[in-house]
């Protein structure tokens, strides 16, 4: 056995070899020099050496291998670097799939991207069966594409529509689809099992070779000339483009490598794979999307925001005031990791209708098969329901998720204050009210918190946790502890109006309500808001989260600032929310109309509008709005840093997407000007300043970076 | 410059273009081959007087493919001197081929040419050249490529013609067609088509449906909507920001027809007419073609009339006929629209909805046409437009002599 390397392999009697990939030092094998280097040694003996007649590829983790090293992706600074990356992997990939005898990778655990290549690779597959177990191709997440072979291979197996669905899509298979697909040939039980099977694969076939080495081989459905598959063709950038608007160029390149490689040989076609690869290495998208949502996110969970020198903490007894849909999606997400979860509300069937929805997703789950019964029961028993605060005693931490009215939630925190214990926090869900003024109902403000969920609960990945004045490091530290027990991603703000994700998502939808009283078309204003990448068109958006409640924020917000002598300035989205909400009634989604009629599922503009806000017979360009709505957002996240309100850049940009669905390419709110560079933020901003109002006006700090070529960065 | 006039224009009848269509039995060389001969035959003509014969054709491939032009002079027994080559500029081919012929005898380049095009819809179906804009996904995302049913059912939505509006058109389209037919308004163009015996295949338009009406039309389902749903209604609202949902009006029966036919016509300089010992019937007064936006796609014929008009210091009111292809009705009515011009002076004698529209071929039909009903109602100047695929427009104004 040689144990010199991040591969073992051993060659047993009838001359089939076991190679174990196992990477010292990492919980998980990835594909990078000190991986390929040796495995490609072992190939090369393998080939050469008559005595070995067989090839057997496993993993030494609980994965098998799941991707390429990023770090050294990111490092990666010219396309043809990128380019020659690529084509070395795939010279290995190539020399072991045509080396004329059987190689065959037991997939013990997860494959993902270079993972899955691999596999594809060897001319059969096997697969423990085990839940946990993913196949895929996700480089799109990233901004990428699979550099290894794996469009061409998969195109190979699978033809043009599946491998288009699967790779655009990035989507992950359990072992029993990828068998159903074809791509696994067999599954095993157990991982002496699967080795077992691999082993009699290769004995059965000892001259094995791949399909697309063979004469006359077809590609399963038509190559890229097949009427059937032109059609395909012919709409397929549409139906991408429904959804990404064109801004991911890792979709187009991945459809361009299908398309060609549904042409071209399969080695000419590798090697256009690998131009279109380095192509998306080099692209501002997938260099945003891998600071952020690898690089920040990954310090973010590490706990980079979380006070240090505290030990961390377990939530066992989580108290949830309120059973409406927040409280109800708390106890669902909580007690799925196992936490005892008390629901309380002014009536049992209040509590008990919150419960019902964990029930409702969990009964699902189980008629999908991603889970059981039992399971589900368990999770069931862990909710209990009570409208006795006495059963609050035990919890380590209760939150609130009551009506936004102050004087209700100053009860709460106080009835709940008298029976849990000393040492216990109390967490509020509120969106709207600051933090420090909340816990002045509170008898120990260094325990009280906020913890802003999202909607719907089990659905968003973030929660934010606000840090009131009194707020103490400890009582944050045990917070983001519980925010990552449930599985979920923290980020920390410092209190304040809207805290942080409230307050630039509604830069978001007010701008849009302003470009409505410019004479914008208003179907115009909702395309270019998601053409500008967001999740939901503006007008929409404002629809969902109810006139009435804006309105009522708003109105806050001004007696409020009164109350602090300083006066509101009104946005020019307000008069709007006052026409169409007040003036005509239309309340939102919920009472079924809006800024748009509501019909079962379908909706439509509300015809009056354009009356009532008449178009102007000079309608902007697309971009003008795009950058609008891209603009206001990132200048007041700048705002927001600047403030203190949000403190790290991780947190800004995760949260900007996590929270509210701002453009994933872009990298986050500051990293959207990081892209664009400072000066360049500065001089159009300015402009947008000059043409539609002060909101545009550069903060500060982004007018400082451009003086002095800085940038938003976190320090180490 | 040199005068270019028009001597001739012959066509096949039009014949639907599936397998059970009369035509289909013939391939498209067998099309035009008849065309040279009939050409020939009744001017008399001198094939070694002719320079080239320029030909449309939209769908270049197998039997139609490997320059049919150079194929079919040769296989008609042409004089091996005259040159042949095939263009496409898709649906305006037909009469790119004649805007061409005439530049070349402007020039002074050349002296006589035949133009045309053919286009065996039945035997090579429309879209199996295949071409980046369509299938190459870079291309076609890049060009946001809707397929031209979903671009003329925008149109329609933009101008708020309703599907009841564009039935009337459709059904006006087969009455006069019907009526010109029975009048023996086509029989000057005409050439019957027959087998290798001899045997007539067709000698007439075969898909003229007299009794067509906006309720007989009103059974057919609209054929876009299900792949406008699918996607490509999505692609091109994203450029067209102020419609919130386009209406699907079109269908086959308010469509060009699908046709198996060709035309040509026969071009030269007023010398060369004298030594062919033939006398003009039309000059070539004008052509221009214009590129217009891609995803409505259908929109270019109103600037490129306006371009050929301005060139000529003239206004839609100085064009006494008018022949506005038929590839969707919502064209020919936002056209006239456009220019002003009443749909009485449009298409008099039908169009490609009740006769079909040969791609390659079309563009020549319709001048034809043209000329000969300036000739029958005794009119000066006629102007023949087309939109085209990947938004183009094309214009060619004549005038009798």
């Amino acid at each position: 056995m040689n144990h010199e390397s991040a591969v073992h392999c051993d060659i047993d009697d009838a001359g089939i070899a076991l190679v174990v990939l196992d990477q010292s030092g990492r919980g998980m094998n990835v594909l990078n020099p000190a991986l390929v280097e040796p495995f490609a040694a072992i190939i090369e003996r393998f080939a050469a050496d008559p005595s070995v007649k067989g090839l057997i590829i496993t993993s030494g983790k609980t994965t098998f291998l799941v991707g390429a090293d990023i770090d050294q992706l990111s490092a990666i600074t010219s396309a043809a670097e990128a380019f020659e990356l690529a084509e070395t992997v795939k010279r290995v990939f190539r020399r072991m799939e045509s080396c004329g005898k059987p190689v065959v990778a037991a997939l013990n655990g997860t494959a993902l991207g270079g993972g899955l290549e691999l596999a594809l690779a060897c001319h059969a597959r096997f697969a423990l069966d085990d839940a946990a177990l993913k196949l895929g191709l996700p480089e799109v997440k990233l901004g990428l594409l699979p550099g290894g072979g794996g469009t061409q291979r998969l195109l190979r197996s699978l033809g043009m529509q599946k491998s288009f669905e699967l790779i655009t899509q990035g989507s992950e298979l359990r072992a029993a689809e990828a068998k159903a697909l074809g791509l696994v040939d067999g599954l095993a039980t157990t991982r002496e099992d699967l080795i077992e099977m691999a082993r009699a694969w290769c004995l059965t076939n000892p001259k094995a070779s791949q399909p697309w080495d063979a004469k006359g081989f077809k590609i399963p459905g038509g190559d890229s000339k097949h009427p059937g598959v032109v059609q395909l063709l012919a709409i397929a950038p549409s139906i991408a483009n429904g959804k990404s608007h064109g801004n991911y160029p890792a979709i187009t390149h991945i459809m361009s490598c299908l398309f060609e490689g549904g042409l071209l040989d399969f080695d000419v076609a590798c090697q256009v794979e690998s131009r279109y690869f380095a192509a998306c290495v080099a692209s501002q998208a997938s260099k945003n999307m891998i600071g952020t949502l690898w690089y920040q996110l990954n310090a973010i969970k590490k706990g980079r925001s979380r006070s240090g020198g505290v030990a961390s903490s377990k939530v066992r007894k989580l108290g949830i005031l309120g059973a409406g849909m927040m409280g109800a999606g708390i106890a669902f997400v909580s007690s799925k990791v196992g936490i005892d979860v008390v629901l309380l509300d002014t009536s049992l069937e209040n509590a008990e209708r919150g419960k019902a929805y964990s029930l409702g997703l969990l009964d699902k789950a189980v008629s999908r098969g991603h889970s059981k019964a039992e399971k589900r029961d368990a999770q069931l028993a862990r909710i209990r329901t009570t409208t006795d605060y006495g059963d609050l005693a035990e919890c380590d931490l209760v939150i609130e998720a009551v009506f936004e009215d102050r004087e209700i939630k100053a009860r709460c925190t106080q009835a709940t204050e008298a029976v849990i214990g000393a040492d216990a926090l109390f967490a509020s869900n509120t969106s709207t009210l600051p933090i420090s003024g909340l816990a002045q109902a509170s008898a120990r403000p260094a325990n009280f918190i906020g913890l802003h969920f999202f909607s719907p609960v089990d659905k968003m990945p973030l929660v934010e946790i606000i840090v009131g004045e009194r707020t103490s490091e400890q009582t944050l530290a045990r917070a983001f502890d519980y925010v990552l027990q449930i599985g979920k991603t923290p980020i920390v703000v410092n209190d304040s109006r809207g805290f942080y994700t409230s307050r630039v998502f509604a830069t978001y939808v007010m701008e849009g309500l302003a470009m409505l009283a410019e004479g914008v078309h208003p179907r115009s204003i909702e395309v270019a808001g998601l053409k500008a990448g967001m999740p939901m068109p503006p007008l929409a958006l404002q629809d969902e989260v109810s006139l009435g409640l804006s309105l009522h924020i708003i109105e806050q917000t001004r007696k409020d600032l009164a109350a602090e002598g300083k006066p509101l300035v009104e946005h020019p989205g307000v008069a709007v929310l006052r026409v169409v909400g007040v003036e005509h009634g239309r309340r939102g989604k919920k009472a079924g109309q809006g800024f748009y009629d509501y019909a079962g599922k379908d909706k439509s503009l509300w015809p009056l509008l354009i009356e009532l806000f008449p178009p102007a017979a000079e309608q902007p360009q697309q971009q003008e709005l795009i950058d609008r709505f891209l603009y206001v957002q990132a200048n007041e996240t700048a705002r927001c840093f600047e403030e203190n309100v949000v403190r790290s850049v991780a947190d800004a940009n995760i949260g900007s997407i996590f929270g509210w669905g701002f453009a994933p390419f872009h990298g986050g709110t500051l990293q959207f000007i990081n892209a664009l560079g400072a000066a360049r933020f500065v001089e159009r901003a300015l402009e947008l300043a000059a043409r539609y109002g002060e909101r545009f006006a550069p903060a500060e700090i982004v007018v400082r970076q451009a003086a002095e070529r800085g940038r938003f960065e976190d320090g180490a | 410059m040199t005068d270019a006039y028009i001597y001739d224009a012959v066509r096949t009848p039009r014949g639907k273009g599936k397998k059970d269509g009369s035509l289909h039995q013939a391939t498209p060389v067998w099309l035009l081959r008849t065309l040279l001969l009939a050409l020939r035959a009744r001017n008399d003509l001198d094939t070694a007087l002719v320079d080239d014969v320029i030909l449309g054709c939209v769908t270049p491939v197998g039997e139609q493919g490997a320059d049919i032009a150079r194929t079919a002079v040769l296989d008609a027994g042409w004089d091996e001197r005259v040159a042949g080559v095939t263009l496409s500029r898709f649906c305006a081919s037909g009469l790119e081929a004649v805007n061409m012929a005439t530049a070349k005898i402007a020039s002074g380049m050349e002296d006589m040419v035949v133009a045309g095009g053919v286009e065996s819809m039945s035997r090579w179906q429309m879209g199996s050249d295949g071409g980046a804009w369509v299938m190459d996904p870079r291309i076609n995302s890049a060009l946001g490529f809707v397929p031209q049913g979903i671009s003329a059912d925008l149109i329609a939505t933009l101008e708020r013609f309703d599907r009841e509006q564009l039935d009337a058109y459709a059904a006006e389209s087969h009455r006069r067609a019907a009526q010109a037919q029975a009048k023996g308004h086509f029989d000057r163009s005409i050439i019957a088509v027959t087998d290798l015996n001899g045997l007539t295949l067709l000698d007439r338009d075969e898909t003229i449906r007299p009794g067509t009406s906006v309720e007989s039309l009103a059974k057919l389902a609209p054929s876009f909507e299900m792949m406008g749903s699918m996607g490509f209604d999505a692609t091109a609202l994203a450029k067209y920001t102020t419609v919130e949902k386009i209406h699907h009006v079109h269908h086959a029966g308010n469509s060009s027809g699908i046709v198996d036919g060709a035309a040509l016509l026969l071009l030269g300089s007023k010398e060369a007419g004298i030594r062919a010992g033939l006398k003009p019937r039309a000059r070539v007064r004008m052509a221009a073609v214009i590129g217009s936006e891609p995803t409505i796609m259908l929109t270019g014929p109103t600037p490129a009339c306006r371009k050929a008009l301005g060139k000529l210091g003239l206004t839609p009111a100085d064009i006494d006929l008018w022949e506005i292809n038929e590839a969707f009705a919502t064209v020919p009515m936002k056209t006239a629209r456009d220019l002003g011009v009443p749909l009485d002076r449009v298409n008099v004698n039908g169009g490609a909805i009740a006769m079909g529209h040969p791609l390659g071929a079309t563009g020549a039909v319709i001048l034809g046409t043209l000329l000969d009903e300036l000739e029958r109602s005794d009119q000066t100047t006629g102007m023949a437009t087309l939109c085209v695929g990947a938004g183009m427009g094309i214009a060619t104004v004549i005038e009798r002599v």
